[in-house]
């Protein structure tokens, strides 16, 4: 096999696939959780900071804030310092979930502002209670807004599982640069990585654009 | 009619109810009263506080001073303490009284992402606590009166203005309001489809005994359904009178002048 940096070797890249295909599963995997974390986490946020009175709102908006102006990076060897004993992944997922939550939480709330006043003037005028007014009325319009917006934070979290591999989650750029090493072969390993981010994200990126024209009608 | 209130000669009672916004006044210290299955229609010049008072009803807005009774007892307020002195009402006093009144918008105000069914089953379902069958048999009923019952299934984006207005109609009705707020329900639509929605409302005023309180610059429907017409104007009640005394032959100028402009 070549050293680093020579031509592309068909032979190491062959053996490198399934690697990081392996890989993959652990990206797909984290994508998914910490996105679910994210969704889920970032509309309590919303919701606590829309209808919970001002001093949860501050309560909510200033952990939020600092966790949403400092660098995922720095929180993941934070939390890997602060929590130890914990499955890398699972703090991983955590990890990116609530930063991203942080996001989100904008993402939502910018939403819930763009349901027309009439709608809430409507749901008072049928006596709708509080909590039927978002569970039915205001969260299904706003998300509906908003879904562009999420699917492209969805793509952008997929892109930064990578730094996953800073508390050693065995994600596919981690494995991609574990075989590298081993088989001097970081071109074909890293190359492989990157086509599989970009197959992946590209597709979706399309998706988004055309949900996007599509609610925009 | 719930039991515990006891039923009155007033439905609604603004008692010296003033309104600000800022430092604007638009309601100064009015006194207004409607009667149990009395139909009012509101009218005035732009800015004199027409759709304030209905909003005041509804509690979209706050009395400013003053307080509004219905049923013969305090709405906007609530009696507190050991001496009963009168209070801002708390979300508890006004959740079962708003129950009883009902609002149709100008601008419909349909839930979009409902299909029609959806918007009428919705406040009888989840208010009112209507099992599933119940809320659609009532919603199919309403849909027939309004004349929609093939459109049960569209989404209110697809129907034109004067169909959403009936749908808007339908919905408030399935709540059986004593009281219903109307504020200008034709001004949005083109003019071929004012008709189909006052037809409804004609229907809906000759069908009930619902107290109606209707803001409309449409005079030949304001006559045919108003047991009492009010020229409001600066916040204040100019003159009032049945139907035919006020648009025919007004005591004041200024109402002479309005109805003139608008008919
Ligand atoms: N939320 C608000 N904030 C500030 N000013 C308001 C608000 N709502 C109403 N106003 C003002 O109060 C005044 C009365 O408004 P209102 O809507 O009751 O008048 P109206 O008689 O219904 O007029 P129109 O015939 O134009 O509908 C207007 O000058 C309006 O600008
Ligand atoms: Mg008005």
């Amino acid at each position: 096999m070549g050293g680093a940096g020579s031509m592309w070797d068909m032979e190491a890249a062959r053996a490198a696939l399934p690697v990081v295909l392996s890989g993959f599963g652990i990206t797909l995997l984290a994508t998914v959780l910490g996105f679910a974390v994210a969704a889920v986490a970032g509309l309590a946020i919303a919701l606590l900071q829309r209808s919970g009175g001002r001093r949860l709102a501050l309560a909510v908006g200033a952990p939020a804030a600092f966790v949403r102006s400092t660098p995922v990076m720095v929180q993941l060897f934070a939390a890997w310092v602060l929590v130890p004993g914990l499955d890398p992944l699972v703090l991983g997922v955590l990890v990116l979930g609530l930063h991203y939550a942080t996001y989100l939480s904008e993402v939502y709330r910018a939403g819930i502002d763009a349901v027309p006043k009439g709608q809430w003037e409507a749901c008072t005028a049928l006596s709708l209670p509080r909590r039927r007014v978002w569970r039915a009325v205001v969260l299904p319009q706003a998300v509906r807004k908003v879904l562009p917006a999420l699917g492209n934070y969805a793509v952008s979290l997929f892109k930064e599982t990578p730094f996953l591999s800073v508390i050693t989650v065995n994600e596919m750029v981690h494995e991609a640069s574990a075989f590298g090493s081993t088989h001097f072969a970081y071109l074909e390993s890293f190359t492989l990585a990157a086509a599989v981010f970009l197959l992946a994200s590209w597709p979706t990126s399309l998706l988004v654009r055309r949900l996007e024209a599509r609610l925009a009608q | 009619m719930p039991s515990d209130h006891v039923p009155g000669a007033e439905k609604v009672r603004f008692d010296r109810v003033t309104k600000r916004f800022g430092d604007q006044t638009v309601l100064d210290g009015l006194d207004l009263t409607v009667a149990p299955g009395e139909r009012v229609t509101l009218i005035g010049p732009s800015g004199s506080g027409k759709t304030t008072i209905l909003r005041l009803l509804m509690t979209l807005e706050r009395v400013t001073d003053g307080v509004v009774h219905v049923d013969g007892e305090p709405f906007s307020h609530m009696p507190s303490g050991p001496g009963g002195a009168l209070v801002p009402a708390d979300e508890r006093h006004l959740a079962p009284r708003r129950r009883r009144i009902g609002m149709v918008f100008q601008q419909f105000n349909l839930f979009p992402h409902m299909s029609v069914l959806a918007n009428v089953v919705e406040a009888p379902r989840h208010v009112l606590g209507l099992d599933g069958d119940e809320a659609a048999a009532r919603a199919r009923d309403l849909l027939g009166l309004v004349g929609l019952a093939d459109k049960e299934d569209a989404h209110p984006t697809r129907l034109s203005g004067g169909q959403q207005q009936r749908v808007a109609i339908a919905r408030a009705l399935a709540m059986r309001p004593e009281l219903l707020l109307l504020d200008e329900v034709t001004s949005a639509l083109d003019p071929e489809l004012v008709a189909e929605v006052l037809d409804v409302l004609r229907d809906v005023a000759d069908s009930t005994d619902i107290t109606m309180l209707c803001v409309t610059h449409e005079m030949g429907f304001a006559r045919d359904i108003s047991d009492r017409i009010l020229m409001f104007d600066g916040g204040r009640v100019l003159e009032s009178g049945p139907p035919e005394r006020l648009l025919d032959a007004p005591e004041h100028e200024r109402t002479q002048a309005f109805v003139r402009s608008i008919t």
